[in-house]
């Protein structure tokens, strides 16, 4: 067993010095840069919190579909196969509902800010 | 030092001019840079950019123009009237610069978020669809006999050229496949004209003042196609910066975007516009991909590449608002 504090804490401990006390000092190209750095960091505290539930939920509604079994990967590439092939489609009873809610989750971890994933969410 | 190149450049092009001052690279990576810095000339000092591919790079590969075609198309365009840069000298093998341009300084702004949201762009905001809406219209209506070589590219085409892009990625993604099937059962066919497209215009390639637009810049993705493509594109999603909805650049309405265009005498078609918007923000989300493929694969292994690759996401939600949009 590892020890503590965890992944997501020590991360976050790092992003917080380098927003509040860093940032406020740097200027310019790497002022930019520093942001996309801690824009990443507060990335994958989301993933490490919210990616296994996520994935989880993900993998049922991809078996449940495509009556098989198999890793995301494998479970994703023959859903995209089935779409491009047609035998699929937005008619296909809980596709839409499938999509909608993995580019959801997606969003939760990439992305919360985005304007469109908001309006979605209702906010 | 690049100043003594631009100088000896600069004596041979510009009359009276005695130097030059203030060279800065603003961007590019090692096949394409761009440079800012001022002619210095006893009537003022004149404000100029260069563009170019360094000595030892050759044409650029796959979609680009190549830079010579971009002189060109920009020349024709401030000939045209159209808000552009006026071409002030294309690199020779003598000038030892590499291939490229030199062109005059457009004072304004290039950043979204600035242009979308600061008091000194008010007054621009609620213009901006409808004059771009004419500048296309000029793009599209340039005499076609002068423009350089240029690929041409049909809706089929693009599909299929963006398919096989995205499937190199080997990464499934079923919100992609949705749009490509889209995109194939709506495939509009050859376009009734085929004119000059810019094929990239939107934010970024904007120089914008409080007046309005003063510059189309990048002309690398220039081709001739389907003018309709043009429009589509300064209506993707990812180019509204929060505004989602004002569709044209986050600053205004499809409406005023084709008034513009057909204030200028050209008929706008709305659902081939609707179609190239969906082309256009799967287009972005394949970009992003291939941002995070050329992160792994290196050389450029920066931290703005990585996040570019987490935002295909930002694309398959928008895909989704335009297919499959809940009730």
């Amino acid at each position: 067993m590892q020890d503590e504090p965890t992944p997501t804490e020590l991360i976050k401990a790092v992003a917080d010095f380098l927003r509040n006390e860093i940032a406020p000092v740097i200027k310019g190209h790497n002022g930019f840069k520093l942001r996309v750095g801690i824009n990443a960091l507060d990335l994958v505290t989301r993933q490490l919190a919210l990616a296994e539930a996520g994935d989880a939920t993900e993998a049922a509604r991809l078996k449940a579909l495509l009556g098989a079994d198999g890793t995301l990967m494998e479970l994703n590439r023959a859903l995209s196969e089935k779409i491009a092939s047609g035998e699929v489609d937005l008619n296909t009873p809980g596709l839409p509902e499938h999509l909608w809610q993995t580019t959801m989750d997606k969003l939760a971890v990439d992305q919360p800010n985005y304007a469109s994933y908001k309006r979605e969410l209702g906010k | 030092m690049i100043e003594t190149e631009l100088r000896r450049c600069v004596a041979a092009f510009h009359p009276g001019a005695t130097g030059v001052t203030g060279a800065a690279k603003l961007s590019g990576g090692a096949s394409q840079e761009t440079w800012t810095f001022d002619i210095v000339h006893p009537d003022g000092n004149v404000g100029a950019i260069l563009r170019r591919a360094p000595p030892g790079y050759g044409a650029a590969p796959g979609r680009a123009a190549g830079l010579e075609a971009e002189a060109t198309l920009m020349q024709l365009a401030h000939d045209a009237g159209l808000p552009s840069p006026k071409v002030m000298h294309v690199l020779t093998p003598e000038d030892g610069l590499g291939r490229g341009f030199i062109m005059a300084r457009v004072e304004g702004e290039t950043i979204a978020r600035k242009i979308l949201r600061d008091e000194e762009f008010a007054k621009a905001r609620p213009i901006l669809a409808r004059q771009l809406g004419r500048v296309i219209a000029g793009i599209h209506s340039l005499p076609q006999a002068k423009l350089p070589k240029l690929r041409s590219l049909t809706a089929t085409r693009e599909i299929e050229d963006l398919s096989r892009e995205y499937h190199s990625f080997n990464w499934p993604r079923p919100v992609f496949e949705l749009a490509l099937r889209w995109l194939r059962d709506h495939d509009p066919g050859p376009s009734s004209e085929v004119t000059l497209v810019h094929g990239d215009f939107r934010h970024g390639n904007l120089i914008i003042g409080p007046d309005g637009v003063r510059a189309v810049l990048d002309w690398e993705l220039a081709h001739f196609g389907d003018p309709m493509e043009d429009l589509g594109w300064i209506c993707v999603n990812s180019w509204r910066f929060g505004e989602i909805d004002k569709p044209v650049g986050g600053f205004g309405t499809r409406e005023d975007l084709f008034a513009g265009y057909e204030e200028a005498g050209r008929k706008a078609d709305p659902d081939r516009v609707m179609f190239w918007e969906v082309m256009g923000t799967l287009r972005w989300g394949v970009m992003c991909c291939g941002m995070m493929q050329r992160f792994r694969a290196g050389p450029d292994h920066s931290m703005e590449r990585a996040m570019i690759g987490r935002r295909a996401s930002e694309t398959e939600i928008d895909l989704l608002r335009l297919l499959a949009p809940r009730a």
